[in-house]
């Protein structure tokens, strides 16, 4: 449906984009999740147009896109910061695609009322049309650039940061209600993040950007269990690098139990570690509770172990108190060469 | 009655600002107001009315706002330049467009008498396809763009800054063809600048007085401006005639002021 072949694009003399590859399906809801700087924005942008990168493919459809500019390439452009048009009222905003169109294309004015109510009322905004976007609030407004952006009826729907600006709770719902829009309207959707639990939450699939590169592009399932190397298992999941040495298929850390590992060359390594993967009971193991935090989804707690810090699972049953002696044991780890 | 706010100081604040006001604008307008009338009436409108004095008015606000109509474009052009693109020179370029604020308006106009005369740089070629500029009213047009040129500039700029490319961008991406863009998106939201910098280039214009005296030649009827004669009327020691003149352009100059005020009011629909 969508594909990037091989783009690469520089901005003055550093890579933004430096070989991406990527496939989307139809009707996928697909994050680009990576930190600032690892090129997603630009890979959007490359997309929609509004970049010009200097070798590599962008098809749609199978049809290549370079010599498509962006006001013919028919996607749907969700800005970071909306980009709304201040000047005009949310209907004005919504109907700005459509008001635009050629002559011969253009539906009428009774056709356009009608479709911007509709939008209107799939972004929840019913009777709004007359506010300008000021009078807004943020999560009001990006739902205004989402009706705009789907007013051209677009056959790829790329998002920027779509909840970036949002506070915690609206941003929740949001999420819930984006991917459900997603799913009624059928559409096929890109969106770039820098927060993991967002991509991992809501995408079918997860392309992972480094430095200009999609690492790893698979489920979520699959990212957490099998990370393609020591940065995607570093960057997902709250994990911490241990040093560890690999030997007769186990890993062995200093202060804490060995695992078993597969697959992993014998000498030194680097383990990633989660809390869900430390295992932390009762009794005196060389471990200590440093702190123990009851939050809305369970006890988190964070032990010594040697000069490390580290995040693991209470054992069921066990209220952990500060400067208790504990006992961990790990119960599994995504384990690299160092 | 007094209301606490986290602002202290409204009571000093004000005091001081109407204390200066007036000191600085009320008390000398109100001078200029009351003492044509010693004219009379019939004196006032007798010595405002003067086909001389009518022609120089002409002249003043119609070079003035015909000025500040050319400083629109081009203004809005080096703004967007400025504001836009990355080049070598733009911090050059940047500091050059107050020049015209900083230079001495002498200076200006002798600069633009001698390239605009007849043998200067630009005159003798202007000259040569029959268009006079120099000691002409197009010459007072021509140094009132110049001194004008930096308010549209400076008004659009900061406006255009806050706008930035995503705006356009959103249009194109939308399939907005490049002139819908400016025509629909960033022309609405630039209106109001536009017009603070077209008033305040105007505004600019119908005062000046030093760039304008060398290049327009000063011939009654023609190419005389109304400051310059208000200058002649003091020479003669008839200063109530001044003070005519001057309520008269007094007049004029708020009228306009208050049109633009409108159109902008009009043009801030919705911007706030």
């Amino acid at each position: 449906m969508i594909e990037v072949r091989g783009l690469r694009l520089r901005y003055g003399g550093v890579a933004a984009l430096d070989g991406v590859d990527l496939a989307l399906r139809a009707g996928e809801f697909v994050a680009l999740l990576g930190a600032s700087g690892s090129g997603k924005t630009t890979l959007l942008r490359s997309l929609a147009g509004l970049e010009f990168p200097e070798a590599g493919q962008v098809l749609v459809e199978g049809r290549d896109m370079a010599a498509v500019p962006a006001r013919e390439r028919r996607v749907g452009f969700v800005f970071q910061n909306y980009a709304l048009f201040r000047h005009m009222t949310v209907f004005e905003n919504i109907a700005f695609g459509l008001r635009i169109k050629p002559r011969r294309v253009r539906p009428g004015r009774a056709e356009i009322a009608r479709r911007v109510e509709e939008l209107l009322a799939l972004v929840r905004l019913s009777g709004m049309g007359g506010r300008y976007p000021d009078q807004l609030s943020g999560g009001q407004r990006q739902r205004v650039a989402l009706a705009r952006a789907l007013a051209i009826e677009p056959r790829v729907l790329l998002l920027d940061e779509p909840f970036g600006a949002l506070d915690a709770k609206v941003r929740k719902e949001l999420r819930h209600w984006l991917r459900g829009l997603h799913d009624r309207l059928g559409l096929t959707s890109l969106f770039v993040t820098h927060d993991q639990d967002e991509a991992l939450e809501l995408a079918d699939r997860v392309a992972v950007m480094r430095d200009g590169r999609v690492v790893q592009f698979d489920t979520p399932e699959a990212l957490l269990a099998a990370p393609a190397d020591a940065g995607v298992a570093g960057f997902l999941g709250d994990a911490v690098p241990v040093d560890c040495v690999v030997r007769e298929g186990r890993a062995w850390f200093e202060g804490l139990p060995p695992v078993a590992v597969e697959g992993v060359a014998e000498g030194k390594a680097v383990a990633f570690l989660r809390p869900a993967d430390l295992l932390a009971e009762s009794g005196d193991g060389g471990a200590r509770v440093v702190a123990a935090r009851q939050d809305g989804r369970g006890v988190r707690l964070t032990v010594e172990v040697g000069a490390m810090l580290l995040e693991a699972t209470p054992a069921p049953g066990w209220v952990p108190r500060r400067g208790e002696a504990c006992r961990i044991t790990v119960l599994a780890a995504r384990v690299f060469p160092a | 009655m007094r209301r606490r706010s986290a602002l202290p100081g409204l009571g000093l604040a004000l005091g001081i600002t109407w204390l200066w006001l007036g000191l600085i604008v009320l008390v000398p307008l109100a001078a200029l107001m009351l003492r044509p009338w010693e004219l009379g009436v019939a004196g006032v409108w007798a010595s405002v009315t003067e086909p001389r004095v009518v022609a120089a008015l002409g002249l003043s606000f119609g070079a003035a706002l015909g000025a500040a109509l050319v400083d629109l474009p081009l203004g809005l052009l080096i703004a967007w330049v400025v504001v836009r693109y990355r080049f070598p020179g733009r911090r050059v370029l940047d500091a050059a467009i107050d020049l015209p604020f900083a230079l001495p308006t002498a200076v200006a106009g002798l600069a633009l008498t001698a390239l605009y005369a007849p043998n200067g740089w630009l005159g003798a070629p202007l000259a040569e396809m029959g268009v006079k500029v120099a000691f002409t009213p197009l010459g007072v047009a021509v140094a009132l763009a110049f001194v004008g040129l930096p308010f549209v500039v400076r008004m659009v700029e900061p406006v255009l800054r806050d706008l930035g490319p995503e705006a356009e961008e959103a249009a194109a991406v939308l399939g907005a063809t490049r002139w819908q863009a400016w025509r629909l998106v960033v022309l609405p939201a630039l209106g109001p600048a536009l017009v603070s910098g077209v008033a305040l280039a105007f505004a600019r214009a119908v005062g000046e007085y030093g760039s304008v005296i060398f290049i327009a030649g000063n011939r009654p009827m023609e190419s005389e401006i109304a400051p310059l004669l208000i200058v002649a009327r003091l020479e003669q020691y008839d200063y109530a005639g001044a003070a005519a003149l001057g309520l008269a352009m007094l007049v004029l100059s708020f009228a306009f002021l208050v049109v633009f005020g409108l159109m902008q009011r009009r043009l801030r629909r919705g911007v706030a």
